[in-house]
């Protein structure tokens, strides 16, 4: 029965076949595929072909007032003699240095806070319940709303942050936080790390509950260190429900835009390829180039979303019982 | 923690009294400057007014419950889509045996790691070609990519952790599928739906890049558009007191969900992801 699962294209003669070959079988597999069918049309619809369009636009010469006058330019827009295209843009390179570095740190940080504050709501406390409803409060805020209750905190003028930071002395004048190319990228870090450590925390600590006390109570009788502990037991047995987290939220912030686009809007210092892609298309109604800096992002997550599945061995669409 | 000693125990209120006033104090601030005057907004203080000026303000200077009304609508008509077309298509990957299964849930699981800019223009077209830019028919269209791919997945996980012997009895009873889906799981699927509908609701009630792009007019804009592009006179004069005014008027309700199914969420979240 527990066929492996199989990367074939859905075959639907052949899948006839399959199951025990009863009356009944065939009847159940013939309706699963007409259940099917609406969400495989209507996925196909919103997802599978505006794909094959951005990337069919992406080799032409579109602009986003008349979309449907266009010509074939080839790979002009990736690479060129003329004007270079997307490979010879400096612009592009900062974005895509932006976004892996954005990734890079904030996943890091999400991730050592996260095990921090999981570990914490591990441990039963009178109020476990409150303090767990209070770090689910920054994952129930619209990203938009994140980036504007922030935008405000860190106002140059008016910030309650360089406020506190002046009265307490740690601030000699007020920063231009998210307007400053010094600190622009770390305003954008300390909000998405305000506003995804929760949902790290809450898979962390999902995996931390489902892991055998009695190890615990061995080591406590043995008097191992508290510290040693984590190390050597709960990290390791922890560890695949973290490294699931992490490329979660790895795959997310490869993409971020919202944040980004409310919080800094177009600066260059903060710009990624998400908001990149977009201002070439909107912003400069850019069609073709901006659907080929869209097809690169795409690409890029695809290949390292592919690297994940067969490096780290995660199992993604295992077989269904 | 009864064994703990008093050091340690007094460490681990302050790391916990951190946690939730880090998580908890930017919201309070939102509140905090919403209630102010807009004449004291530019002192910083930390205790609530009682002045409403902010919130009568944003619903005079935008068509502020035009645009809650929009986000309602495409949120709901997006749950109510993405779950009808999960249930039917979690009970065929879920409940039945056939080839190129596997192949399909990875497929529906990939289009969820899509990021939304590497469909925009294909989906400009598409939006354009149906008639429906500036629509709330137009969002609900493009937002069920990134409901549906998470609805079926989540959905397919709870299903095929149901017992075998569930709908066996009703098929030798004759019953056809479609019944057997209709009269055995969703009496039984009630948590799990709303589990799902309820993260659907808050993507789609949260997505800002569609509804960027996809609209034109105030009046067609759902609330995270409308209040990333409140303006002031100058771009220098943000009315930051009606921006968080509206800001809290969004998120409380949200937050009310949140707090009442937080333990479904909880298992929705790591369903959709841990299990994966």
């Amino acid at each position: 029965m527990a066929e492996a699962a199989n990367l074939h294209a859905a075959a639907p003669e052949r899948a006839r076949t399959g199951g025990e070959g009863s009356e009944l079988s065939r009847a159940k597999v013939r309706s699963a595929l007409l259940f099917l069918a609406p969400m495989v049309v209507v996925l196909f619809l919103v997802a599978g072909w505006p794909l094959i369009r951005t990337i069919w636009f992406s080799f032409t010469d579109a602009s986003l007032s008349d979309i449907g006058n266009y010509g074939f330019v080839g790979v002009d827009n990736f690479y060129n003699s003329e004007w270079g295209g997307l490979l010879s843009d400096a612009n592009w390179w900062t974005a895509v240095w932006n976004t892996l570095y954005f990734t890079f740190v904030s996943v890091s940080l999400e991730t050592v806070l996260g095990m921090i504050v999981a570990l914490a709501l591990n441990v039963k406390f009178p109020g476990r319940g409150w303090v767990r409803a209070a770090i689910l409060i920054p994952w129930a805020i619209p990203t938009i709303v994140s980036a504007k209750m922030w935008g405000w905190m860190l106002h140059d003028q008016f910030g309650m942050l360089n406020d506190l930071g002046m009265t307490l002395g740690l601030l000699a004048e007020p920063v231009a936080w998210t307007a400053s190319p010094d600190t622009a990228m770390l305003a954008v870090i300390i909000v998405d790390v305000w506003k995804t450590t929760p949902f790290m925390a809450l898979l962390i600590l999902a995996g931390l509950q489902m892991l055998p006390s009695d190890c615990y109570e061995a080591a406590r009788v043995d008097g191992v260190h508290p510290v040693r502990v984590f190390f050597k037991v709960t990290l390791p047995l922890v560890y695949p429900a973290v490294m699931v987290a992490v490329i979660f939220r790895a795959l997310d912030s490869l993409r971020i835009f919202d944040l980004i686009y409310v919080l800094t809007s177009n600066s260059q210092d903060t710009m990624t390829m998400s908001v990149y892609a977009r201002q070439q298309l909107v912003d400069f109604q850019d069609v073709g180039y901006g659907s080929a800096a869209s097809t690169m992002l795409f690409l890029i997550i695809a290949a390292l979303t592919l690297a994940t599945i067969t490096i780290g061995k995660v199992k993604l669409g295992g077989d269904p019982r | 923690m009864s064994h703990w000693s008093l050091p340690s125990k007094l460490g681990f209120v302050v790391l916990l009294a951190a946690i939730a006033i880090f998580a908890v104090f930017p919201f309070y601030y939102a509140i905090v400057s919403s209630t102010k005057a807009p004449s004291e907004l530019f002192d910083v203080t930390y205790l609530p007014g009682f002045d409403f000026t902010n919130y009568a303000a944003v619903f005079r200077e935008q068509p502020f419950a035009r645009n809650i009304f929009n986000s309602v609508f495409v949120a709901v008509v997006v749950v109510v889509l993405s779950l009808g077309l999960g249930v039917t298509a979690a009970f065929a990957l879920g409940r039945v045996h056939f080839r190129g299964r596997g192949a399909l849930l990875l497929t529906v699981l990939s289009v969820s790691m899509f990021p939304q800019v590497a469909v925009l223009s294909g989906m400009f077209e598409l939006i354009r070609a149906l008639g429906v830019y500036n629509s709330l028919t137009g969002l609900i269209l493009a937002n069920l990519i990134l409901t549906l791919p998470f609805t079926v997945w989540v959905l397919t996980t709870f299903m095929r952790e149901l017992p075998k012997e569930l709908e066996e009895a009703a098929y030798v009873d004759g019953a056809t599928p479609l019944i057997v889906v209709r009269k055995v799981f969703l009496p039984i699927m009630g948590p799990a739906l709303a589990t799902t509908g309820l993260l659907a609701f808050i993507a789609a009630w949260n997505e800002f890049l569609f509804a960027l792009t996809f609209t034109l007019s105030n009046e067609m804009r759902t609330v995270p558009v409308a209040i990333a592009l409140i303006t002031g006179a100058s771009q220098y004069e943000l009315p930051w007191g009606n921006i968080m005014a509206a800001s809290v008027i969004v998120t409380v309700p949200l937050i009310v969900l949140v707090l009442i199914f937080q333990r479904k969420i909880v298992s929705g979240l790591t369903a959709g992801a841990v299990k994966g």
